[in-house]
């Protein structure tokens, strides 16, 4: 007696849009209803209020990249559950979720492409996954991309967009912090650009290490960014905190920040960056990184 | 409960206070030898408790208020010590300490998170070693002062984190920890970390970036504490103990991890039970630890710092 039984379709893995199903969509900045074809032709900003809808990280990476191509690098790299950790739920049931949920192994990206006509390395959180935390995986990719951002001398972009550290790896995932701040340092010393984007949510050890070290630290409007979450500051101090509080533009008045830029502003932006900065780095000979880049012919 | 006995320790205190009830009477040969016996009886029962500690009696040893401080490594071991304050930028942190010293004839700096010990106004002045940006920046501005003059780091970490608060935040306290991560993996001299206590999360690595990193026998290492994980992930702070067992915090655990190169071992009953006794066991695995990376020109010590923490992770990672 199964004729009124729907045929199901098997679901397909697909990358995770933050975006609710459906047609509409209600702004939380604005509560207007917006038809969401009409958002994606604004980036998934609202074309009212300008909220930032959360985007995942392959979106991210075609808004910025040329033509919305890249070339993806490190994608199987996996973590085993090396603390085989167990909570309400083992960790290995909860990456096996995330990974059918978003497509990927973990919850970074990293490609190489060209932005605005310049080789470069960028990396994108996904928030999707195990809420954008940087565990192991994470922490050897963006490890591994600043050492090839190095080697090529190409600008290396990090987008991020994650809640810290990954409770469920323990220390090994704090030493991440550290491990990728240390490739950031040859970076730094070898005159090769990193500019760090925050977007929604950046906070804990992602924006305690590399999301700080940024030559420009570059914000999405009102994106939470802090160290500590507000909860754990509220339990601290024992009241509520101010309404704005850890926002892009709380740190960008503290002097966190360099600048606030709309997503729909962000790739001009970053090119206009990369201009100053000679990106071109590729150009300039290596172990000198005073000289001035030779004129153009 | 006497004080400064720990839950676990219960069979312990109920000897000392047997020992207290004893010591009241007037001294006979059978009392003393009776106070006697019952000492003998909590050394051994001592001994067989902190040789079998369980996670989360590590995170409360850690914790400890007795527990050794950075400066009474530095009276027992280091001489000619000269605190030095203040980040030259907005303030002095009390909970993190710089100073210079000289350890076996040798100057060196040294720097450590603070907790105030067991004094309760030393507590409150010194924040419960919860450090602010100035405390990271006075760190760091002292780490540089040694790589001006060619002389050793020596760094002390015992904190449960960074300070959560709302000037922490507004003076960018994830600036101050990342900015130390970079410049401390960059820092030409030698920089050997000391693990002795609390290593709380971000708050700890932030002065905790080093060519060797030693850790004390019940010291505890995390990237979250206990209370905290069990309320995230369980609901409940009071899952702390399994939130314990599942982080792997303990010194073995970090050993077996490749997160760190060397355990400390600590006296019986733990340092906090012997202070001078778990100094004088420092005493050879640090001096040893500087004399071996002092040998290294700064180009091979810069490169095996670098790779030390490039391999952490490894471990549990598969596929290209
Ligand atoms: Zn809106």
């Amino acid at each position: 007696m199964a004729w009124f039984k729907k045929t199901r379709q098997p679901i397909k893995a697909d990358r995770a849009s933050r975006m609710p199903e459906g047609l509409w969509v209600k702004c939380p900045g604005c509560s207007r209803v917006l038809y969401k074809k009409d958002l994606g032709g604004t980036l998934n900003v609202c074309p009212r209020c300008a909220h930032h809808f959360r985007i995942p990280a392959t979106e991210r990476l075609g808004t910025l990249l040329d033509h919305g191509r890249w070339t993806e690098h490190f994608a199987g790299l996996a973590s085993t559950d090396p603390l085989q950790f167990v909570d309400t739920k083992p960790y290995r049931d909860r990456l096996a979720a995330a990974r059918q949920a978003t497509g990927l192994e973990d919850a970074v990206i990293i490609a190489t492409g060209r932005l605005d006509g310049t080789d470069v390395v960028m990396a994108a959180m996904e928030y999707g996954f195990i809420g954008g935390s940087m565990g192991i995986v994470v922490g050897e990719k963006l490890t591994r991309a600043a050492e090839l951002a190095l080697e090529q001398r190409h600008p290396f972009i990090v987008v991020s967009c994650s809640g810290g550290a990954r409770m469920m790896e323990g220390a090994l995932s704090l030493m991440q912090m550290a491990k990728v701040s240390a490739a950031l340092a040859r970076l730094d010393r070898a005159g090769v650009p990193f500019i760090s984007i925050l977007t929604d949510p950046t906070t804990g050890g992602v924006t305690a290490s590399f999301a700080m070290l940024g030559d420009l630290n570059i914000a999405e409007p009102r994106a939470l960014i802090g160290f500590a979450g507000p909860r754990v500051i509220e339990q601290t101090i024992r009241q509520k905190l101010p309404e704005g509080f850890q926002r892009s533009e709380f740190l960008l008045e503290r002097g966190m920040l360099d600048l606030i830029v709309d997503r729909r502003e962000m790739k001009s932006t970053l090119a206009l960056a990369l201009r100053f900065m000679g990106a071109g780095a590729a150009r300039r000979p290596a172990g000198n990184p005073a000289a001035p880049p030779p004129l153009p012919h | 409960m006497p004080p400064d006995t720990l839950d676990f320790e219960a069979p312990i205190a109920v000897l000392l206070r047997e020992i207290e009830d004893l010591s009241k009477l007037p001294s006979t040969p059978e009392r003393d030898r009776a106070i006697e016996d019952l000492r003998t009886r909590v050394e051994s029962i001592r001994i067989d408790l902190y040789a079998h500690l369980r996670p989360w009696q590590r995170v409360l040893v850690a914790r400890h208020p007795a527990r050794p401080t950075v400066l009474d490594y530095v009276s027992h071991l280091f001489a000619d010590f000269i605190e030095i304050a203040g980040d030259r930028r907005f303030a002095d942190d009390r909970a993190i300490i710089a100073g210079l010293a000289t350890y076996k004839g040798e100057p060196v700096l040294v720097v450590g998170h603070h907790k105030g010990g067991g004094d309760t106004a030393q507590k409150i002045q010194r924040n419960f070693g919860y450090a602010r940006p100035e405390g990271y920046r006075k760190a760091l501005r002292a780490m540089k002062l040694a790589e001006k003059f060619g002389r050793s780091v020596v760094v002390f970490v015992d904190t449960p984190a960074a300070y959560p608060g709302v000037e922490s935040e507004e003076r960018g306290i994830a600036e101050a920890i990342a900015y130390n991560l970079r410049e401390m993996a960059a820092l030409t001299v030698p920089i050997v970390v000391v693990v002795h206590g609390e290593g709380g999360s971000g708050g700890a690595l932030g002065i905790a970036v080093g060519d060797r990193i030693l850790m004390h026998e019940h010291a505890v290492y995390s990237v979250i504490p206990p209370e905290g994980c069990a309320a995230i992930l369980w609901r409940n702070a009071e899952r702390k103990v399994e939130a314990a067992e599942a982080l792997k915090l303990t010194a073995p655990d970090l050993l077996r991890l490749g997160l760190i190169d060397e355990i400390v071992p600590e006296p019986p009953g733990g340092a906090h039970a012997d202070g001078a006794a778990a100094a004088a066991l420092l005493d050879e695995p640090l001096e040893r630890a500087l004399r071996d990376i002092g040998a290294l020109d700064p180009d091979t010590r810069a490169e095996r710092r670098y790779q030390k923490f490039r391999q952490m992770g490894s471990v549990g990672i598969t596929g290209e």
